[in-house]
């Protein structure tokens, strides 16, 4: 009997896939997520638009909170960890977390290195803008990726380049000659050995989920026509009017992301989306996606 | 050939498409009621079994998929799938489908760090299968007629009630096929035996 395996830990994604992971703050939110059908909460201290609202220094939620919203749900509970920061992730891990999102939306404490995801038993999402951080992440252990867009927003556009990116590029390894491969691996900084790999699966090795942007239902049904395999919802939820509404909403557009008159029929009156942020409005050093390395 | 459809409202779907054609069916993702009329068998995969309840309910399939059970259509349940299935859940007052004569457990094993692998056999199945635990449920009662396939560490986490098959852990995540090949038989008999 194993535990931590890449099985089990890229099989947990798995089993999440076609489904929308909510940021939550508290159980009460939690169970508004669950009730509405999400495959799993992220448990954090304040959604990515109070965090870019409150400035500072962003860290792993009080444990706490992560402990409270464990305990007021049945589905997988999430949460963020540092970018690099061993001891948040650890102490995540030790409380049973379900997985770790070693995430550019907290502050990174480690501005050349990633977490060593392989050491750990939890599994670990990461955030990516195209395949050749995909692939690092992977190879440093990853068992989820989810493109990174830029959080707390409310833009899709983002999120939207991330996911054509990784799936173009994707594309292109599969229909390379194989003669072509390491000068792919050395120009996208990825391992070749990953490469070979997705090149014989015709696809990652790994469930890749959207994440950074979405705020509405069409949002949501949007990555799931670009190809992700699922849907984060951060800020947009709960920054907006009727948050219950909502998430019911993106749950079934995710669900039925072909389906367009269902689509309009659920987003009918659904009450106003969270306030959106111009890309260009965002100051350098504001711009989340840029964290990791 | 056989058709076989896999509830495709959420989890891992496509895997268990590879499996049906590996097996020798041809499988069909059902995301409306409707499409239970073509199908001979169906597939209720891993997932998160409360938003997969929760879409059921949204798009009127429980009486669809208690009408399938009805009609003696043979139904796989993993994982989240065997909840679905199961007549008796520990610490709910109601099942969902609830057309298996078995009272089942969730996450009974513990949260994703306890997640695991395990070769076990699976009477009349596989000897060895390398079966993988995802924050698994099991089966804490057979009913009387349940032909127990499978048990780690004396849970059971395989069982077969009638037309109804249901596992705790995820077939569908391996290239071993035996598990499958042995509902599609199922489907197949139940199929021969309703044209006799």
């Amino acid at each position: 009997m194993k535990t931590g395996t890449n099985r089990v830990k890229r099989g947990m994604a798995e089993m999440q896939k076609g489904g929308v992971i909510m940021d939550v703050v508290n159980a009460e939110q939690a169970k508004i997520a669950e009730e509405a059908g999400a495959v799993a909460v992220m448990a954090l201290e304040r959604v990515p638009s109070d965090i870019r609202a409150a400035g500072g220094v962003a860290r792993m939620a009080d444990p706490r909170i992560v402990e409270e919203v464990m305990g007021a749900v049945t589905i997988p509970v999430m949460a963020k960890a540092r970018i690099g920061h061993i001891v948040e992730a650890r102490v995540l891990e030790a409380m049973g977390v379900d997985y770790i999102d070693e995430s550019e939306v907290l502050t990174p404490a480690d501005e050349e290195y990633h977490l060593n995801k392989r050491d750990y038993t939890v599994p670990f999402v990461c955030g990516c803008r195209d395949l050749g951080e995909a692939a690092r992440r992977i190879g440093e252990g990853a068992s989820m990726l989810r493109t990174k867009g830029e959080p707390g927003t409310g833009n899709i556009v983002e999120a939207v380049r991330h996911i054509r990116k990784v799936n173009a590029q994707v594309r292109k390894v599969v229909a390379m000659d194989m003669d072509e491969l390491m000068t792919e691996a050395k120009l996208l900084g990825a391992p070749y050995e990953l490469l070979m790999e997705i090149k014989q699966l015709g696809r990652l090795p790994v469930v890749n989920f959207a994440a950074g942007g979405v705020a509405t239902p069409a949002d949501a049904a949007l990555m799931m026509q670009l190809g992700a395999d699922g849907v984060f919802v951060g800020s947009g939820i709960f920054k907006s009017e009727n948050p219950a509404k909502f998430a019911k909403a993106i749950v079934e557009a995710t669900t039925h992301y072909q389906d367009y008159e269902l689509i309009a029929n659920i987003s009918k009156g659904l009450g106003i989306p969270m306030k959106g942020m111009e890309i260009s409005s965002l100051a350098p050093e504001a711009r989340m996606q840029d964290r990791g390395w | 050939m056989v058709k076989i459809g896999v509830l495709g409202l959420q989890g891992a779907v496509r895997e268990h498409l590879w499996a049906i054609e590996a097996s020798g069916g041809e499988g069909i993702i059902v995301k409306r009621p409707e499409q239970l009329e073509e199908v001979d068998g169906l597939i209720i995969p891993g997932g998160e079994s409360t938003t997969i309840r929760r879409l059921v309910d949204k798009y009127g399939f429980m009486d669809e998929l208690k009408k399938f059970a009805d009609d003696g259509k043979p139904m796989f349940g993993t994982c989240a799938g065997l909840i679905l299935l199961a007549n008796n859940l520990v610490g709910y007052d109601e099942p969902h489908i609830g057309v298996m004569d078995v009272k089942v457990e969730r996450n009974s094993f513990g949260r994703q760090r306890e997640s695991f692998e395990a070769d076990i056999a699976i009477s009349g199945v596989a000897d060895n299968f390398s079966a993988v635990f995802i924050r698994a449920p099991h089966i804490v009662e057979a009913g009387e007629d349940v032909e127990v396939l499978a048990k780690h560490n004396d849970r059971i986490v395989a069982a077969r009630d009638r037309q109804f098959l249901g596992c705790s852990f995820h077939p569908e995540l391996t290239n071993d096929h035996r598990l499958m090949n042995y509902f599609v038989k199922m489907v197949e008999e139940s199929k021969s035996k309703n044209f006799a």
